[in-house]
């Protein structure tokens, strides 16, 4: 059985596991998306509550979405469309070139707008508690019939946008480190699998609030 | 040695493609003009068609997103069938209990 | 790439093993074959806590009366049983241990992908685990291992908060597992090693990977929601609210269906190598046993309907479920067909991984066949609950899956530690529990058919002489069990030194010493003929009958 001769690592950017950076790039690129599959289940079984709860309680539904604010709805969204054009911008500049600071610019841009939308969410949720929408003991609906159905809408609400908002307040966490890193002057041309990384796992992030938007907020608003 | 994993054919793809600054504003403003359309078509009542066209515009948008600023279309061949998987593989999850649900109550 | 002192003496290669001593090389290690040690240690003290609780479940059987445990106590009993055994051995088992150590070896790799990922996991586990000893020590848990609504959130009184977090952090220790296997298997293989060249046990894992990513999180998501929903009175399931409690049962099987797949589908793995080294002969369907794991491992996500047949579910999906049930028969079929082809003509040696692979494939039949049973919507109705079920899973579960474990582990004993266990206990401990698990479970098919409900402490009096037969059967078990775990420990310092290819068997792994070097091949292989190729290759020293290795290789 012919061998290869054993080669000694030159790229300080490749780990002892892997032959060369392509390899490398490769097996980063699919283990990112193997985990956001999985992220796409973990979700899943929230949106399957949502599909069912929904199809057993149409009316109940449409009205506990009236009492969410469509403006500041639709402008959160916009503000993570824009988060997730900062982020592939900073991808981007990683691609392209050394320059740290560009990296970086775009890198703290996409934490400001996450921010902005985390802001947001928070003033939501406030106005939540004020209004009584907070399922347990707190919660109160005029229309009795219908109260047990709202209470479990606004479960979902809070179960939904609440593992949302704790995906980009880790993303926010992983942003802070990859500034760190770009600060190292770590990322260039030649290597920025990291920073592609950290932008799928935005950009998914993005994805999930893509669909909660018109799912919770735009019920029947005719 | 670049060639010397047999993965060679599953990364024929892996030379880097860099998506242009001009196209990530054009997925960019595809996707706020689709966020208004969504907003806008909310408040219209189309009956049932409602979902219908919530539900393509997401499914539209997150595609966009998906192939252009999660570079997917310029990808291997393995990744984008791993980005496809998912969220093929839930809709068993919907379409069994959702089937369940609805049946359900039918011989009683 | 260690820098530690070294300690070892003068005549000794450097190993995996003796690369450094220190603490802290151990539970900083990168290595996946450490990192697989780690798990051997931590899963067999769960295996052993897990076999006290059915110890003390069997004590409790014995009499028809409640004589030793309280109802309460008893329902804590089967519950930790249940839950420790199955999220903290059984999934973990073979993946976990024999997977993470082969198959960078199988495939020609230095280490797995993500290195210090396969790391994270073990400790995600280890900090699940705590979650879960901590449940157990503080009060118990008694909802079973299913953890059904509404019981669970609200109505009992026992400590399901923690151990729901246990299970949903243990979770993620097993999708980082499956993840790192998957994008090894795609990415690292050595030149040379297409798809078709695989050996089995890696197909069988790349098909358990892939329910680990898909089924996995659903798991982590319904049980965080029973937690959230007992801790913070958010409504999910609470039929109080107007929700849906055959709604968790959905989304929790799943999830646990295809768990059973993560189970077996490893141990099927094991088998392919062992049936094939012991019969010296190419496996019989290579492509069909490699491609049922795949089937096994889709269809296997759209059966979970069957364990809720009496649940209140829609007859109409409940037909749907039980059709698709029996499909995956079919595959498994598939694998147990070509075994058993591949053993006729073959020149079988009766080594003892050899008798637990046949005492796999025979348990696994009954297992299986007991299964299409149950999978039978209106034959559910009459055994649903009852020992029959108990019977059938472990038939499938400890028949199956254990078997298929202490083969592996005693098949590649030798090529982990370096040294060979005594050839001799090894068979005894292999008959012992091959009879000790029958006298334990088939009476339970009897008494589960007779009417027997499970997880009730007491029972009518006529049921007791069954009872009795299985309590003295768990007895034999538990020594049989007890020999491995003397003697494998004990030949890590008294056992022969085993050479490279002590079996005589083919595979990536074999070529390296043993123990493995630490970064596993000194020269990367390259792969030049398919699995299995007794008939053509010639470069191994055929294993003598008699089990004396050592000569063998010289000679």
């Amino acid at each position: 059985m012919a061998e290869l001769a054993a080669h000694a690592h030159h790229d300080v950017n490749v780990a002892h596991q892997f032959d060369d950076a392509e390899q490398q790039k490769e097996s980063v690129t699919v283990g990112m998306w193997a985990f956001l599959v999985n992220e796409v289940m973990f979700f899943g079984g929230l949106f399957g509550l949502y599909i069912v709860y929904r199809f057993l309680h149409p009316t109940a539904f449409q009205h506990a979405s009236h009492h969410l604010d469509v403006t500041l709805g639709t402008f959160n969204t916009a503000v993570l469309i824009g988060s997730s054009l900062t982020m592939a911008l900073a991808v981007h500049a990683a691609q392209m070139s050394h320059n740290r600071f560009r990296q970086i610019f775009w890198v703290m841009a996409t934490v400001v707008l996450g921010s902005v939308f985390l802001g947001v969410k928070v003033y939501e949720y406030y106005h939540k508690w004020v209004d009584h929408l907070i399922p347990g003991p707190n919660f109160h609906w005029p229309d009795a019939g219908e109260a047990h159905a709202v209470q479990i809408f606004y479960s979902l609400y809070f179960a939904m946008t609440g593992l949302h908002a704790l995906h980009m307040i880790i993303g926010v966490g992983i942003m802070a480190w990859l500034m760190w890193a770009m600060w190292k002057g770590r990322f260039g041309p030649a290597y920025h699998n990291p920073v592609e990384v950290c932008g799928l796992y935005w950009h998914f992030v993005d994805i999930v609030w893509i669909f909660l938007f018109p799912l919770l907020y735009l019920i029947g608003r005719h | 040695m670049s060639s010397a994993k047999s993965v060679a054919h599953e990364a024929e793809h892996a030379s880097e493609h860099v998506v242009g600054i001009g196209m990530y504003l054009a997925i960019f403003v595809s996707l706020m003009v689709l966020t208004a359309i969504t907003t806008a078509v909310a408040y219209v009542d189309l009956g049932a068609l409602n979902n219908v066209v919530m539900l393509g515009i997401a499914v539209l948008k997150a595609t966009l997103v998906v192939l252009f600023f999660m570079h997917v279309r310029f990808n291997s061949r393995l990744t984008q069938m791993f980005a496809l998987c998912g969220f093929v593989w839930i809709l068993l999850l919907f379409a069994f209990t959702v089937g369940d649900v609805a049946t359900r109550g039918i011989l009683r | 790439m260690n820098t530690a002192i070294d300690t070892r003496p003068k005549d000794e290669p450097t190993t995996y093993l003796n690369a450094d001593y220190t603490v802290r090389s151990w539970l900083l290690t990168v290595d996946h074959k450490r990192i697989a040690i780690l798990y051997l240690v931590s899963i067999s003290i769960f295996f052993l806590v897990g076999a006290i609780f059915a110890g003390l479940i069997r004590l409790e059987l014995l009499t028809p009366r409640g004589d030793l445990v309280q109802s309460d106590t008893y329902n804590k009993l089967f519950t930790m049983h249940g839950v420790v055994m199955i999220f903290f051995f059984l999934v973990p088992s073979i993946p976990a241990v024999l997977g993470n150590f082969l198959i960078p070896l199988m495939i020609g790799a230095r280490d797995l992908a993500f290195p210090r990922i396969n790391l994270l996991s073990w400790y995600i586990f280890m900090i699940g685990a705590g979650f879960a000893l901590y449940a157990m020590i503080t009060g118990g848990l008694d909802t079973g291992w299913t953890f059904y609504t509404p019981f669970s959130t609200s109505a009992s009184t026992t400590n399901v908060i923690p151990a729901a977090l246990g299970v949903f952090i243990t979770g993620f220790s097993s999708i980082l597992t499956g993840l790192n296997f998957i994008v090894t298997i795609h990415t690292m293989r050595a030149p040379g090693l297409t798809w078709m060249r695989l050996p089995l046990f890696v197909w069988a894992h790349y098909a358990t990977s892939l329910i680990m990513i898909l089924g996995t999180p659903v798991l982590a998501i319904t049980i965080l929601l029973v937690a959230v929903e007992r801790g913070l009175h958010l409504g999910f399931f609470d039929p109080k609210l107007g929700g849906d409690p055959i709604l968790f049962q959905h989304l929790f099987w799943f999830y646990s269906h295809p768990a059973v797949y993560i189970m077996i589908l490893p141990g099927m793995g094991v088998i392919s190598e062992l049936v094939t080294a012991f019969s010296r002969k190419r496996v019989f369907g290579y492509a069909f046993i490699a491609v049922s794991s795949l089937m096994i491992a889709v269809l296997g996500f759209v059966v979970w309907g069957h364990h809720m047949f009496t649940s209140g579910q829609s007859v109409y999906v409940g037909m749907v479920f039980s059709f698709l049930s029996m499909a995956v028969a079919i595959p498994s079929a598939v694998k147990v067909f070509n075994w058993t082809a591949t053993l006729y003509k073959g020149s079988v040696s009766w080594d003892s991984p050899m008798l637990y692979a046949l005492g796999f494939i025979g348990l696994f039949t009954i297992g299986g066949l007991t299964g299409l049973f149950l999978a039978t919507l209106g034959l559910d109705v009459h055994v649903h609950d009852t020992y029959f079920v108990v019977a059938h899973f472990h038939y499938v579960m400890v028949g199956g899956a254990i078997m298929a474990y202490l083969g592996g582990i005693h098949f590649w004993w030798p090529k982990i530690t370096g040294r060979m266990y005594p050839e001799a206990l090894a068979k005894v401990a292999g008959v012992i529990v091959f009879l000790g698990f029958n006298l334990t479970f088939f009476p339970q098919f009897i008494v589960g058919y007779l009417g027997m409900p499970r997880r009730y402490h007491v029972y009518p009096d006529e049921f007791q002489v069954l009872n009795v037969m299985s309590t003295a059967g768990a007895t034999i078990l538990g020594i049989g069990y007890l020999l491995p775990m003397l003697y494998l420990p004990w030949s890590l310092r008294f056992g022969e030194r085993a050479i490279a290819n002590p079996w005589g068997a083919a595979g990536l792994e074999w070529e390296t010493a043993s123990p493995p070097p630490t970064e596993n091949f000194v020269r990367t292989p390259i792969v030049t003929a398919e699995a299995y190729d007794y008939e053509t290759s010639v470069q191994f020293p055929p294993a003598p009958a008699n089990g004396s290795m050592k000569e063998a290789a010289v000679g």
